[in-house]
């Protein structure tokens, strides 16, 4: 019995089936190295004296093991050595954009004039925080061709909240309060539908058409006084660009919605589409994404959202203002100008840490860096289509945006699932695509290199892609059923983990312990 | 372009392999009109990593940082030594580049990372479980109000006016979109407010923050019966998650969910962020959090591992009918905080926290000892509030003139309170020496004088 609370066996390099894996450096949890004793950080000696905590009584031991330095380098390295990430491999999860993260961005985040200093120093002191903040906006707007931009929402899903809050005060501002439906196409990322439920919208599903896009039929037939708002991502997620946006727009502003548009997808467009020429109303943008600030394992994210002339007054605070001589100011009450922004989203300014990484990647690429890049996601994403089409079914005709969308009939009759085939790409050395996502496709499997991949990068993983689709043809479904093989851990129980959860690390039972 | 590794014969290769011309003919589905073939005029062209660098800089080079001045800030954000291989570590590039762990074959390094982050968090808020992060404090706090009102059923919640007003106001701002009615007490600078008035059988939520907005801690013991008796839940919000290495955790005080700003500890103050939102609770309420879970099972061989675990909460499941629509975490953040505590250890935080309660006792006997100066508290952790003889913001400002950083005014947060504006919020942690206390302390009694 471990102490975690689940039989296991214990980590080695046979498999249950005898063969041999490769070596993984295995690394207890801190919980099972040390005792609360032990400490890698030297303190000098707190002064003697009563303490002065007031009512609140000091605390008893916390049960918190401690590393010394060595230990610690040990452990976290050997952690960071069984992940997957973009520095040792192609990571093309559509949908998420995972390109490479330059180390400039890192170095320029940790400048001591955008790292050490406090959100609530005085103005004058934090002048070189707020003019990177109005430099990025003021790219983030000429990038989208959009007014206004609200930088502090805390990632893309809080952008899109933003976005949300701002239509809906919006509406009430126009007395509108009977506009209470969104409408979601069915390819929609969840975050959309979560979103305008969250704020207390019903939502609608809007069907696709055969070709991947909005059905604009259903959508027009939709279309009343008591829809708030579309929110559409474009490119949508299943790599199309929606040919029909500005017809959508024009119809949805003469019924009296606003657009919103889940910028998840900007990267296959920065530089060549501005958004604000299509007629969208507020954007989000993952600045994780599409401005390469690194993933980080899952966040922290960005996503300032853009808005068009309508929206911008009801922008969240705070806002970083100019205030002449080439000085700036943080606008932070509702009054005056910002009199009818809905409020404040988290605790400060936003995240400074990625603005700063984003800022340096868009300088680096600048104007034609930019644009280039963008043809480059779209140029590898069909380089891929065109490799693969031989072997995989692509789910729609003509030429994708930055990800290429395959479902699973190639795979009909052999006993492999999309699943399997993408457990199988890990063992040949790839991160698997997005898989089962957009739901429109049966077995989905979205590709998206990103332009970070060179050429015989993606050589390399059509190949492997094209064999594995061969042995998935000649019959071998059990090898694919056991795939990943030579991963720090095979397949995972993902059931058993749901059913009974373990969430923490729980000390030993004192009894039990002296019984084994 | 550095980042960009095909060249033209790559391209000219590619686009026959694909059958078009030219990239733009892979554009044909966007409107005429709206593309644009060539590079937006009017913006700068690509630059080289050396000129990004001076630029950047150039414009790093117009703040003042902290650690070239006396300081003193806190209120929610603070500055404390992180040791360099925290630094080093999460910039590894399995860290730092990898995604969300949906692959968890070829996650384990993140997801047994995360496994020991929502341990430590539970542990130090004296809680059962705990997620994996949220954005940050304030949005957990709000996040913590929606949890209770699933909870109990109820929309009411009662925050108490010690809260810190970003807190308050990202709560009152998500609140009054989801049909819930946020109460606010009146602030009390000493730290004796009663919020049992305000409780009622609709309440879901009762919101209090230990130590306060101007650094009192508080034995949250009878709030909690009072707020249980009502059928509301307790929501104690730490913003100084160092604190918790020297006072009575919320978790001990019967609170049901305690949210933190992790910042503290790992992680820089950045201008107020990125930072790293805890969230914790006890494990009835599992199925009614927000945010990523990682949990423990077996693989196929029957070792141990790690996979994101109760997802059926999340949006990407649940879409429209999930408990939030939060799909990230603060990865980094939290690896940051992780490895911090676990460098520290239960006696170097401990110790931690009582160089930080020491050195505040130290500063606020000889600030109290300023003619015209005034040390409002009865109790603190490292952070205090001084009554000045004058508005504080003036003083602030004059002193930011003269070098020394002297702290948070009051009105800043408070602007709409005449009464509080000349209070000023101290914060004193182990990076603050002798003569910065000197400074501070030369400094307001220059500024009365």
């Amino acid at each position: 019995m471990n102490r975690t609370g689940r039989d296991t066996r214990p980590a080695g390099n046979t498999a249950s089936d005898g063969e041999t894996r490769p070596l993984v450096l295995e690394t207890p949890l801190i919980f099972e190295q040390a005792g609360p004793a032990t400490t890698g950080v030297d303190l000098p000696d707190p002064p003697p004296g009563p303490p002065r905590l007031g009512p609140v009584a000091e605390r008893a031991s916390i049960g918190l093991p401690g590393l010394s330095e060595p230990e610690a380098m040990r452990h976290y390295t050997r952690l960071s050595q069984q992940n997957f990430a973009i520095d040792s491999t192609i990571y093309p999860l559509g949908s998420c954009t995972m390109k490479h993260n330059p180390r400039l961005n890192e170095a320029v985040a940790r400048l001591p004039g955008f790292a050490d200093v406090h959100p609530l120093q005085p103005e004058a002191t934090v002048q070189g925080a707020l003019a990177a903040i109005d430099a990025l906006a003021g790219w983030l707007k000429d990038l989208t061709g959009m007014p206004a931009v609200a930088m502090t929402p805390g990632a893309g899903a809080h952008g899109e909240l933003a976005g949300m809050m701002a239509i809906r005060t919006a509406l009430a501002d126009r007395g509108e309060t009977d506009r209470t439906h969104v409408l979601v196409p069915e390819s929609a990322h969840g975050t959309n539908p979560a979103t305008a439920a969250a704020l207390g919208f019903e939502v609608d599903r809007i069907p696709a058409d055969a070709r991947g896009r909005v059905d604009l039929a259903a959508f027009k037939a939709r279309l009343g006084p008591d829809v708030a708002a579309i929110m559409l991502t474009n490119p949508n997620t299943c790599g199309l660009f929606e040919g029909e946006i500005i017809e959508i727009a024009a119809a949805l502003h003469e019924a009296g919605g606003f657009f919103y548009c889940d910028g998840a997808n900007f990267n296959a467009i920065v530089g060549r589409v501005r958004p604000g020429d299509l007629g969208i109303d507020a954007m989000h943008i993952n600045l994780h994404k599409t401005f390469s600030t690194p993933h980080g394992g899952g966040g922290p994210g960005a996503g300032p959202v853009v808005l068009s002339d309508a929206l911008a007054p009801y922008a969240p605070l705070p806002k970083v203002v100019a205030a002449g001589d080439g000085r700036f100011a943080l606008a932070e009450r509702a009054e005056g100008a910002h009199a009818k922004s809905f409020g404040r989203l988290k605790a400060f300014h936003g995240q400074m840490g990625m603005f700063t990484r984003a800022l340096a990647y868009i300088l680096s690429h600048g104007a034609d860096g930019l644009h280039q890049a963008a043809g480059d996601a779209v140029l590898n994403a069909n380089y891929l289509m065109a490799r693969l089409s031989a072997v995989m079914t692509p789910s729609f005709d003509g030429p994708c945006m930055h990800e290429a969308l395959f479902d699973d009939r190639f795979l009909k009759g052999s006993g492999v699932h999309t699943l399997d085939l993408a457990k199988a790409l890990i063992d040949e050395g790839f991160h698997p695509m997005t898989m089962y996502f957009p739901l429109v496709v049966p077995g989905a499997l979205l590709i998206e290199p990103t332009e970070s991949e060179p050429k015989r990068t993606l050589d390399a993983f059509a190949d492997a892609l094209i064999g594995l689709v061969a042995r998935a043809a000649a019959g071998e479904a059990d090898a694919f059923a056991a795939a990943p093989r030579k991963t720090p851990r095979r397949r995972l129980d993902e059931t058993t983990a749901a059913r009974r959860p373990v969430l923490r690390w729980t000390p030993p039972a004192p009894t039990q312990e002296a019984a084994e | 372009m550095r980042y960009l590794p095909l060249d033209d014969a790559d391209r000219a290769a590619m686009l026959a392999t694909i059958g078009v011309e030219t990239v733009d003919d892979l554009y044909r589905d966007v409107p005429a009109g709206a593309y644009l073939p060539r590079p937006l005029p009017d913006l700068p062209p690509h630059a080289g990593e050396m000129a990004v660098m001076r630029s950047l800089q150039r414009l790093a080079d117009r703040s003042v940082p902290a650690g070239s001045r006396p300081f003193f800030c806190g209120a929610g954000c603070y500055r404390h030594h992180i040791p360099a291989s925290v630094d080093y570590l999460i910039q590894r590039g399995e860290f730092l580049t990898s995604y969300t762990p949906y692959q968890p074959e070829v996650s384990q390094g993140t997801l047994q990372m995360l496994f020991e982050f929502q341990t430590q968090v539970a542990l130090l808020t004296g809680m059962e479980v705990a997620n994996a992060s949220m954005y940050d404090g304030a949005t957990a706090a709000a996040e913590a109000v929606l949890m209770a009102g699933r909870v109990t059923r109820r929309h009411r919640a009662v925050l108490a006016g010690n809260l810190h007003p970003h807190y308050r106001d990202t709560i009152t701002t998500l609140a009054g979109f989801t049909g819930f009615n946020a109460v606010s007490a009146d602030p009390r600078p000493d730290g004796r407010e009663d919020l049992a008035g305000l409780i009622d059988g609709e309440t879901a939520a009762v919101v209090v923050q230990t130590p306060d907005l101007f650094g009192n801690p508080h034995d949250l013991r009878a709030l909690a019966e009072v707020a249980h008796q009502a059928g509301a839940l307790l929501v104690a919000v730490v913003t100084e998650a160092v604190s918790l290495g020297l006072l009575t955790p919320p978790g001990a005080m019967g609170a049901d969910i305690v949210v933190a700003e992790g910042q503290s500890i790992g992680n820089p103050m950045g201008f107020g962020g990125p930072h790293v939102g805890l969230f914790a609770t006890q494990s009835r309420h599992v199925r009614q959090m927000p945010g990523r879970l990682c949990g423990e099972t077996v693989d196929a061989d029957g070792r141990r591992g790690f996979v994101l675990t109760l997802s059926t909460r999340e949006q990407h499941i649940r879409r429209e009918k999930a408990t939030s629509n939060i799909c990230t975490n603060s990865g980094l953040c939290a690896l940051a905080f992780s490895i911090h505590l676990s460098l520290l250890g239960e006696a170097g935080l401990m110790r931690l926290a009582r160089l930080n309660h020491a050195r505040a006792a130290a500063a606020a006997d000889r600030l109290a000892a300023v003619p015209g100066v005034a040390v409002v508290n009865d109790g603190f952790f490292n952070e205090f509030t001084l009554r000045l003889d004058r508005p504080a913001a003036a003083v602030v400002d004059r002193l930011a003139d003269e070098g020394v950083i002297a702290g948070v005014p009051v009105s800043r947060l408070h602007p709409d309170r005449a009464d509080l504006d000349h209070l000023l919020l101290v914060a004193v942690t182990e990076t603050v020496e002798d003569e910065d206390i000197e400074a501070l302390a030369r400094g307001l009694a220059a500024a009365a004088a």
